[in-house]
């Protein structure tokens, strides 16, 4: 069962509802039923067309404005995948959206409309996707029927886009642009032949093509470990079990490992899923693993291959996003959870506002506020075992914990 | 031992969930109705504890209305899990005049089961409880979070959500407050009726198709074989070859015509369906926005 997840970003304009409302109608993803509900929707709004952005407005409030406000999650399936939607607003305001979308996505489509070209909302999303590393990026260029389907327009937007790839960090993002009308459906799920210019895939050929290599990064394995399963049966008496979820990497019987904080050694010994034993475990498996010497794990430690130790400092600096009305600032004091460890953590610095419209930084604000990205310098109570978010995302991020009202403040990208 | 374990994204992702319940939560239950859902849930929790026992009890709100198929798989199932199971009844809460029964055509009581549940939360300390809800549902409910905190009243701020960022899960929660963990929010039906096949998962046989006693109302399949579920004297009672595709309360659970008798003919049927699941549950139908009211309401 193979599973990919997509990121979507657009303005309130772009199309973006009716672009997955169009793959799901021209994938069959639609049952008689909500078909219904959107012809009748469509009928009372007066439309002569079938508004296909009904299949996906959720909560009664936004159907009253007309607008998406939060992620949504949007499933369909083919022959060959399955796919899940993170539909996400894309006005300013809703950063904090977008980069909760984008972190579990490994693929984003990137909404502009043809009449308007890139706009400054276009680099938003662009760096968003970019600051989280989003390896498959698809740029589609949508209401071109409202541009004659001009190649002219296209390109302008391709030049454009490919410039400020140009100018960005991670550079390791694949970028693919097609040429769509969500609302005629060209070259959403079936080619068009509007565009005898463009010659390549469609956007669902495109993501359909996608192999696990093309979006997953090939880094080290990091296993967190979140609980010690002891059974204390007759039959396991003396069973004592590491589970967790594997990141980054793969982790085979034999390997010599450490456990973080307390850099002890061990070997793997056995590798359970359920109640069989495997040689090797892939990346993103949930395993139980035993070692082959007693050695004190509880919740919270890290197991790593003893050849590829992450690093360690009790003073990080980190990209935040910061996503909680009250605002960050200097001298507070919060919770960190980076992976299954919690750390008291206090704030040292906010060192800058970063633009998230390529304009650059702003070095003179000391606080993040609500959809800000900042710099910001973290002190902690206990050594952090992390690497930097580039090189591997699950043990290169953190979320911030407001402890008072128990909050999810922020995201952290340690540097 | 010479394989390479592959991961199922899906799978993995449900069993991480299970795990963080466990460490994160001092009193988790598992809400446990006897559908395919509540099922998978506790194959992914065998999975995630093996080989040591499911760390928390199971909790069925008994409408009174359940199937007896269901029911009597219900106590099987657990007796062979070793799992402590509690049933709390919606009669009791209607008995003493908590809560009032619906009446008529469409009642149902799939409205009451939310005091119970509630009730229950309370009466025995849970701090979070684990459902089988899925976001492809139905609208509403794809918004929900994997971690979702409910206060005291059971009720739902769908404004005011945590984010949920990469797989870090926030079970940080007040006293008094509640958590609804849901580790198949991104499986789908078909998603589930595959991993059944997939893992030789038994299940109630009500999921296949089999003769029944039934009558139309309104384009779809009612059971009449049983007087939980109202009907009228001229509603025609035939013998069809049914199977149903959630098992909640008898009196809102429709049945689709299906030549379906084994798990492979199911997956394939739901494959080829182009009807929603929910769109045979006929509490949805009320109003378009149902869901979502019934979910600020405490609903499950």
């Amino acid at each position: 069962m193979e599973v990919l997840k997509i990121a979507t970003a657009g303005s309130v304009d772009d199309g973006k509802s009716t672009l997955i409302g169009r793959i799901l109608y021209d994938t069959k993803s639609l049952t008689d039923d909500k078909l219904e509900a959107i012809e009748r929707s469509s009928k009372q709004k007066g439309f002569d067309y079938l508004d296909f952005s009904l299949a996906t407005d959720g909560l009664v409030a936004e159907r009253e404005q007309g607008i998406t406000i939060d992620v949504a999650h949007i499933y369909f399936s083919t022959a060959k995948k399955s796919y899940i939607i993170a539909d996400t607003p894309g006005h300013v305001e809703y950063t904090r959206n977008m980069v909760t979308g984008a972190s579990t996505s490994q693929a984003a489509i990137i909404l502009v409309d043809a009449r308007k070209g890139v706009i400054e909302q276009t680099y938003r999303h662009f760096f968003i996707n970019n600051l989280l590393k989003v390896k498959d990026i698809v740029v589609a260029v949508n209401k071109m029927d409202l541009v004659d389907f001009s190649e002219e327009k296209f390109n302008a937007v391709k030049e454009e886009i490919i410039r400020l790839a140009a100018r960005s960090d991670y550079k390791g993002q694949n970028i693919t642009f097609i040429p769509v009308s969500a609302l005629k459906g060209d070259n959403v799920v079936n080619k068009s032949v509007q565009t005898p210019w463009y010659h390549g895939a469609t956007m669902l050929e495109h993501l359909e093509g996608l192999n696990a290599q093309d979006v997953y990064e090939v880094s080290q394995a990091r296993l967190p470990i979140q609980n010690v399963i002891r059974p204390k049966t007759e039959e396991f008496h003396d069973f004592r079990g590491y589970a967790g979820k594997l990141y980054g990497g793969s982790l085979s019987v034999g390997d010599e490992v450490t456990v973080l904080p307390s850099k002890t050694s061990s070997r793997i010994k056995e590798i359970y899923h359920f109640d069989k034993t495997f040689e090797r475990a892939e990346r993103g498996a949930s395993v139980n693993i035993t070692l082959e010497n007693d050695i004190n794990i509880s919740r919270g430690d890290l197991l790593v291959k003893s050849s590829e130790l992450p690093k360690e400092a009790k003073q990080i600096e980190a990209k935040v996003c910061w996503m909680d009305a009250k605002n960050l600032v200097a001298g507070t004091k919060y919770l960190i959870q980076h992976g299954a460890n919690r750390v008291v953590a206090k704030i040292a610095d906010v060192q800058k506002v970063i633009k998230t419209d390529f304009s650059g930084e702003d070095a003179a604000v000391n606080k993040l506020t609500i959809n800000d990205i900042g710099v910001v310098q973290i002190k902690l109570a206990k050594s952090l075992f992390y690497d930097s978010y580039v090189d591997n995302k699950a043990n290169g991020s953190f979320i911030i914990i407001d402890a008072q009202t128990n909050n999810t403040s922020g995201v952290g990208f340690i540097q | 031992m010479s394989t390479i374990l592959h991961s199922n994204a899906l799978e993995n992702e449900a069993i991480y969930i299970m795990r963080e319940v466990a460490a994160q939560f001092e009193k988790p239950v598992l809400l446990f109705s006897g559908g395919k859902d509540s099922i998978t849930l506790v194959r992914l929790a065998q999975k995630a504890f093996y080989p040591a026992k499911i760390p928390f009890p199971f909790l069925h709100v008994d409408t009174g209305h359940n199937f007896p198929e269901t029911i009597e798989f219900r106590d099987r199932l657990c007796e062979e899990l070793g799992v402590e199971l509690i049933v709390r009844n919606v009669q009791d809460n209607i008995d003493a005049g908590k809560v009032q029964e619906e009446s008529g055509k469409y009642a149902s009581r799939n409205m009451l089961q939310t005091e119970t549940l509630l009730d229950a939360i309370e009466e025995f300390g849970f701090d979070a409880a684990i459902g089988g809800a899925r976001r492809d549902e139905e609208k509403a409910r794809a918004k929900e979070r994997i971690f979702s905190v409910r206060d005291d009243f059971g009720g739902w701020d769908e404004k005011n959500q945590r984010p949920e960022l990469f797989d870090l899960l926030n079970g940080r929660i007040d006293l008094g407050q509640n958590v609804r963990v849901f580790p198949i929010s991104n499986w789908t039906e078909l998603d589930v009726w595959s991993y059944i096949e997939k893992e030789d998962i038994e299940i109630p046989s009500i999921y296949f198709a089999h003769k029944r006693e039934t009558f139309v109302r309104d384009g779809m399949i009612w059971t009449a074989d049983d007087d939980v579920v109202y009907r009228e004297e001229d509603e025609e009672v035939v013998e069809r070859m049914v199977r149903f595709r959630t098992v909640g309360d008898m009196s809102c659970t429709a049945a689709v015509l299906s030549e379906a008798v084994d798990i492979a003919k199911v997956v394939e049927e739901i494959r080829d369906s182009s009807i929603s699941e929910r769109g045979a549950r006929i509490d949805d139908k009320r109003s378009e926005a149902a869901m979502e009211k019934r979910k600020q309401q405490g609903y499950f």
